[in-house]
């Protein structure tokens, strides 16, 4: 089977939707001549042409604001922001206005839209580069919210979401994009939004993660397994809505969860599973519900090795998985 | 490339290693996770896996050196992309693994020296590779905000799933060992428990043992005898011991039962045994001397109001004590009738909780065994355990008018052991003295009831 980077998995799959239904148009800045900043465009506007591959000015409520527009009048677009970071502009539009379509027009109307986002950080993006974002659309109902770990996984996502109604969110990790490298079938497929996936079975602990998280778990876990502790890792896949059901399947099964993941703690998505389970698992958990995340500070730092300490790695999460299994 | 081998931390509160037997020299060509060397913890004692694959070419610490958790014990030249424990992400060249098929090329690996740069220029991963890892910093202060109570509450706390477990299989969760942080009974010691209770083997933990050989037999306790080691361990661990006997001439006693034991076992359907006698006078003893009928909890004497008396007796399972209530209140006939009810139920396995439940002291009737001295342990929490060894005659000297004499008299010793927290040496001896003169007050002209 074909490999695939991630940045490429998120190329070929605009590439086969844009082939495969003509209103799906991009938009976004640089995406046209330049092929995007992360190059997830390149070559699509010569294939596509300028009508639907679209080069903005620098202009994030505008991207989002004219996706709505162009999704509310029977386009599908896809908006791409350039960073997270530069995102809050079009908070409006997204929340304010695209998640409410379907409801304020009584299903007369509906936004299918589609946000692309490279997020994350641990790639010495510092301040205004790193930025995980995805607390406030995640908390948004109307609006989906997907973060695949694995090129595989990025292009399902991706074609559900350009092919869904409603406005979903696409959080592409960027440190993911040329870091992990898997197979991607050829053919066409797309994975359920609302799906989590476990990506590692295992039975003395589970790790809830997301994102870049995903790859740093699962190479704690084959530390954990040198120690004989079995860690299964759950990757969300999807973080609203969140796969309740599989939540709770995991944290009863091994009892015991940890929440990993790269934004900071406080009312975040860790907040939000570790309620799930509290909710829907009490009388089979045997440890606290446990959450690992960076300290709670405003940036992500830009000194690479305040940026390293700021970011849950494979070993912290390690030690993490053994303190819970050790209770 | 050169790589420093670490001494891995196994715990939190583990901080420290003796270092053990090298199972490898410098030059040995090692794979990863082979056994590189034996330590020693105040926990564990356990094998250092290698972290990678490659050759072995320092070792640093020698056997018997005592090294903090993490510090580096030895080098070694490791093989192209074997690398991954202590390594930033980015420059780990091996497939993160997946036992599910399929699932393994869909999650893809991490590729080495990728360019994760902003803009898709220059910064390749590999060069965070010269940040300093310093994980213990940032880890401890992340993972604060998940640590669960104090050690001690978590010691003494069962977990919801384990308290649910247990009581669907009628598990006693104080009988188990447990295998958690501090002793706590975990998930898989219920199971565990669970499991073998069902298959008839019992056992809550399967030990590792040391030492033994293919001649010995391995008894796997049942859970009563696991019970009632850890009840006494607890006890001789709890509670200071210390140990008192007294001589009775119970003559008049042995006369007295053999004048009555016919026409009381026809008018009361009991049978009379030396047992309701000593329990009575027992009874009585403990009324006046309130200590010995106490328990030590949480640092105070509490003193029990009621009278139960434990008695011991040796069912076919083990050890077992029916309790037998209010003995202070009850009549001799009284006494008998309710020994032989809680006995027979022991013996027929057939007890209630009720049974057994609420002693404040303990009757061991060694004696019936032939000992004629013991120490016994105390049955926690109570204060103090009284054992009546068995009536033998011997030639006792007696003074009767100023005048010294040799007679063949029935003895008995009767033992004490008592926790001497709550009392000493002089009240032990009182209340043996109370029982002494009890038992020696009965002659054959006595009108016990």
């Amino acid at each position: 089977m074909p490999e695939q980077t991630v940045i490429e998995a998120v190329r070929d799959t605009m590439r086969n939707e844009m082939r495969r239904d003509d209103t799906v148009i991009l938009l976004g800045e640089d995406v046209g001549s330049r092929g995007g900043v992360f190059l997830a465009s390149d070559g699509l506007i010569e294939e596509f042409g300028e009508n639907r591959v679209i080069d903005t000015p620098l202009a994030e409520s505008l991207i989002c604001g004219v996706a709505l527009g162009a999704a509310v009048n029977g386009l599908r677009p896809i908006a791409e922001i350039q960073f997270a970071d530069f995102m809050w502009p079009a908070i409006n539009q997204l929340i304010g206005e695209a998640s409410k379509v379907r409801y304020g027009t009584n299903g007369v109307k509906t936004a299918p839209m589609t946000v692309r986002v490279p997020y994350g950080g641990g790639v010495r993006g510092g301040l205004y580069h790193s930025q995980s974002i995805e607390v406030l659309f995640a908390h948004t109902p109307g609006l989906s919210v997907v973060a695949p770990a694995t090129p595989y996984d990025a292009k399902g996502l991706l074609a559900s979401a350009i092919r869904s109604n409603d406005p979903v969110i696409v959080l592409e990790h960027k440190r993911t994009y040329r870091l992990v490298k898997g197979e991607v079938p050829s053919e066409d497929y797309t994975i359920p939004i609302g799906k989590a996936e476990i990506k590692r079975p295992g039975t003395d602990l589970t790790i809830f993660t997301y994102g870049l998280m995903v790859h740093y778990s699962l190479q704690a876990a084959e530390m954990a397994a040198a120690n004989g502790i079995d860690v299964e890792v759950l990757d969300l896949r999807t973080l609203r809505p969140l796969d309740a059901d599989a939540i709770a399947e995991s944290a009863s099964r091994t009892g015991k969860a940890l929440i990993v993941q790269e934004d900071t703690p406080a009312v975040s998505i860790s907040s939000e599973v570790a309620a799930i389970i509290g909710e829907r698992c009490f009388f089979d958990l045997d440890g606290p519900i446990t959450r690992l995340g960076p300290p709670e500070l405003p940036p992500m730092p830009f000194s690479p090795i305040q940026e390293a300490a700021f970011m849950p790695s494979p070993e912290k999460i390690h030690t993490a998985i053994t303190k819970l299994a050790e209770i | 490339m050169v790589f420093n081998i670490e001494l891995p931390h196994v715990g939190e509160s583990v901080t420290e290693a003796v270092i053990g037997k090298w199972l490898k020299a410098p030059g040995d060509q090692i794979e990863k996770y082979d056994p590189l060397v034996e330590v020693t913890t105040d926990k564990v004692n356990m094998d250092v896996p290698s972290p990678a694959t490659g050759v072995l070419t320092r070792i640093l610490a020698e056997e018997g050196e005592t090294v903090p958790m993490g510090s580096v014990i030895a080098e070694m030249e490791a093989a192209d992309g074997s690398v991954s424990v202590g390594q930033d992400a980015g420059e780990t060249a091996e497939p993160t693994s997946s036992p599910a098929a399929g699932l393994a090329g869909r999650i893809g690996t991490v590729v080495q020296g990728a360019n994760v740069g902003p803009t898709g220029g220059e910064f390749l991963d590999t060069s965070l590779s010269a940040a300093p890892n310093t994980p213990g910093v940032a880890a401890s202060s992340q993972a604060a905000s998940a640590s669960p109570a104090s050690p001690k509450a978590r010691q003494k706390g069962f977990s919801p799933v384990v308290t649910r477990l247990a009581a669907q299989h009628g598990i006693e969760l104080s009988s188990l060992v447990g295998t958690g942080l501090g002793g706590r009974v975990t998930k898989k010691d219920v199971l565990a428990a669970a499991e073998n209770g069902d298959s008839g083997a019992g056992a809550a933990v399967q030990p590792q043992l040391d030492g033994v050989s293919n001649d010995d037999q391995v008894i796997v306790p049942s859970p009563i005898r696991r019970m009632i080691a850890n009840h006494m361990v607890k006890s001789m661990s709890e509670i200071p011991h210390a140990w008192s006997a007294i001589e009775v001439d119970v003559t008049g006693m042995v006369e007295w039962r053999s004048a009555s034991k016919d026409s009381f076992e026809s008018e009361h359907g009991v049978r009379l045994t030396y047992l309701p006698i000593t329990l009575s006078v027992v009874a009585e003893a403990l009324k006046t001397n309130p200590r010995l009928n106490s328990s030590w909890i949480d640092g105070n004497i509490v003193l029990k109001n009621a009278i139960n008396v434990g008695v011991a007796v040796a069912a076919e399972e083990g050890l077992v004590v029916p309790v037998v209530r209010g003995a202070n209140e009850a009549s001799l006939v009284e006494l008998a009738g309710k020994l032989s009810g809680v006995v027979d139920r022991a013996r027929s396995g057939s007890m209630t909780l009720d049974d057994v439940q609420g002693g404040t002291f303990t009757l061991n009737n060694t004696g019936s065994l032939g000992s004629v001295w013991g120490g016994a342990i105390i049955n926690h929490p109570q204060a103090a355990i009284l054992t009546t060894e068995a009536i033998v005659k011997r030639p006792v000297v007696i003074s009767e008018n100023g005048a010294d004499s040799v007679v063949v008299r029935s003895m008995m010793n009767i033992c004490l052991s008592f926790d001497h927290r709550i009392v000493d040496g002089a009240e032990a001896s009182e209340f043996l003295q109370s029982v002494k003169s009890g038992l020696e007050a009965i002659t054959l002209s006595s009108d016990l009831k």
